[in-house]
């Protein structure tokens, strides 16, 4: 009975097991596999010996990573500069959503391709942009400061700027495709809320308090848990290309995913590197499942799983 | 949502039209905002096109300026006459954009439809292995050592292609854009006794062409603007994508002037008048650019595709 059962079973679903075949093998070499890859975490590294020939070492790489100060200095940045960016991100690109609202079609599309050009630019590229204007030489910026009377600035050298700067390149790029996030989210708001506010005799400004921000209020939360949930990981391009990956700045700039990067590539310490990535990891999945939990709590269809 | 969004677009473009007269001071500044920001989009663009064109000793007496003292074409002079890198780099994006594109699209597909079908007896199981690995990765280390010592894949066009073939999100996006096929379709073509195999290549497939684009294109501008898995695991030159020829030309210009081809074109002109900072720049449109003349056409896509993935689920 159990054998009819089974095989009616495949007769009815085999085929299309058969679909996600490639995609199931593919996801098992390129993610699963990698998660047993965490043990090197706990072992010395080292190249000839392989992963498992290599010694076990317990949780003395992690021990190492804390009483340094770089795992404080790391987490720090990472989840300040996340705030920061998810922060300046929403208020602005809601701000410029709820404006395009008010303009008028022809005009809407010219400023909506502007504010979207620099999304499709790599950080590479943004890289030489940043560059063109703080080049210590040649920098725009710098050519103007002496213009004005002011003293040139070694912008790649002095550490406490970064913040801002880095702030401002992450909106650059960012506020054009998130707002017209937004502004799909104000299009979908029903008109006939709009009609009967008109009647009911708002002026413009009473329609975007009374109206639009109510109406956004679900979509502003879920995307503001998901960037929570997202909050260990950092943006690698920006915090390794904009600051053109210099010593000096490190104190403000580096973040976990810089400092993994490094630690493997530049350091050769694949252990450590190892370390950095499974506590970025697992703290990660409990922000995200939290984050998770929180979504559902508020609303179950707009939770991810 | 499309039906709506026209509605309620069109209802709302009447009034902001309608009460221009009424409210013009804050139409004026309106405006005036969003002139502002605009400017403040493409003027970094245009400083970064407008020193690629400037005279070499512009540059050295008076910086970086939105309006030099010489236009100069050299820099993209230099790069016509030995064209070989860029074009070379230009060869390699575009290869692993079409291919990566076309393998991820067919993995992306299947799963996605496999996952759209409610009548499926393992979608549970199969969503969860799938969306686990959006939750927890084993990190850069263990991925990096699979593809050298495992996949064998370093320095080969393949590390470019195989790491970003699958992303369970756009099978997320995915199987949305399936699930709002009817699914009256697929039952009548079973009945009528039409294979699985038939009814995916020759129902679903055809009537998902909008969204197989949407997501190509997505996949596509992924692919064109890598640079991570390049970094990592392209050593050779002559697979060296644009992306990446932008990282080393940002530190030094000899990745381009050191190899033979460019010398012995260039033995017949003085190299010490090679324009190093505009090329520099230079480089950096030529690259950049077919991504900021083809894709901002595509935006609608970018969002609808978000949107309906990420929000709608």
């Amino acid at each position: 009975m159990k054998r009819g059962k089974f095989l009616k079973f495949v007769s009815r679903n085999g085929e299309l097991f058969i679909f996600s075949l490639p995609a199931i093998i593919y996801i098992f070499i390129m993610s699963y596999v990698p998660m047993f890859g965490v043990i090197i975490a706990f072992k010395n590294y080292v190249y000839d010996k392989g992963i498992l020939g290599s010694e076990w070492v317990g949780f003395k790489n992690f021990k190492f990573l804390f009483e340094s100060e770089n795992a404080y200095r790391i987490t720090r940045n990472t989840v300040l500069y996340n705030l920061g960016y998810m922060f300046m991100t929403t208020v602005f690109s809601l701000a410029v959503a709820i404006l395009l609202h008010e303009v008028a079609k022809k005009w809407l599309k010219i400023y909506q391709t502007a504010m979207i050009l620099p999304f499709f630019l790599s950080w590479v590229v943004v890289s030489y942009i940043t560059m063109a204007f703080l080049d210590h030489q040649n920098g725009f910026l710098n050519g103007w400061l002496e213009g004005l009377g002011f003293e040139r600035v070694q912008w790649y050298f002095k550490a406490n700027v970064w913040p801002y700067i880095l702030n401002a390149v992450h909106l650059w790029k960012a506020i054009g495709f998130s707002a017209l996030v937004y502004f799909a989210g104000i299009l979908g708001i029903d008109a006939e809320l709009y009609e009967a506010a008109k009647i009911d005799g708002a002026k413009r400004w009473q329609m975007i308090t009374n109206v639009t921000i109510p109406q956004l209020t679900p979509l502003i939360i879920i995307l503001l848990i998901m960037s929570i949930g997202n909050m260990f990981r950092g943006d690698f391009g920006l915090h390794y290309f904009i600051p053109n990956n210099n010593g000096m700045t490190y104190a403000t700039t580096d973040i976990i995913d810089t400092y993994i990067y490094r630690a493997l590539s530049e350091l050769g310490d694949v252990s450590m590197a190892s370390a950095v990535g499974l506590y970025q990891s697992v703290v990660g999945l409990i922000l995200v499942v939290l984050a998770n939990y929180t979504v559902r709590k508020i609303n179950e269809e707009n939770s991810l799983f | 949502m499309t039906a709506k969004t026209m509605t309620a677009h069109t209802a709302t473009a009447e009034p902001a039209t309608a009460k221009k007269s009424s409210f013009k001071w804050s139409t004026l500044v309106i405006h005036l905002i969003f002139i502002l920001i605009t400017l403040s989009m493409l003027v970094p663009l245009a400083l970064v096109i407008i020193v690629s064109l400037t005279d070499e000793n512009s540059i050295l007496h008076n910086g970086y300026r939105m309006i030099p003292d010489k236009f100069s074409f050299a820099a993209y002079e230099y790069f016509f006459k030995s064209p070989d890198a860029i074009l070379r780099a230009y060869g390699v994006t575009i290869f692993v954009s079409v291919v990566g594109t076309i393998l991820s699209l067919i993995l992306t597909a299947s799963m996605g439809y496999t996952l759209s079908r409610r009548d499926y007896g393992l979608v549970r199981p199969t969503s969860f292995y799938v969306f686990f690995t959006m939750l927890f990765g084993g990190g850069l280390v263990p991925f990096y050592i699979l593809v050298t010592q495992y996949l064998h894949l370093k320095d080969t066009i393949w590390a470019l292609i195989v790491p970003g073939m699958l992303s369970p999100f756009y099978v997320l996006i995915m199987k949305g854009f399936m699930s709002k096929i009817p699914f009256e379709i697929i039952e009548s073509a079973k009945v009528e006794g039409a294979r699985e195999w038939r009814i995916f290549v020759q129902l679903i497939l055809p009537l998902s062409k909008p969204s197989l684009a949407t997501l190509g294109l997505f996949i596509m501008f992924n692919y064109w603007n890598e640079w991570f898995n390049a970094l990592l695991f392209i050593d050779n030159e002559r697979l060296v994508p644009l992306q990446l020829l932008l990282v080393r030309t940002m530190n030094s210009l000899d990745f381009i002037t050191s190899r033979p081809e460019f010398a012995l074109v260039m033995s017949n002109f003085n190299l010490s008048n090679f324009p190093k900072t505009s090329a520099k720049f230079a480089i950096a449109i030529m690259s950049a650019g077919p991504m900021l003349l083809v894709f901002p056409f595509f935006q609608r896509f970018f969002v609808k595709g978000l949107t309906v993935g990420a929000i709608k689920g």
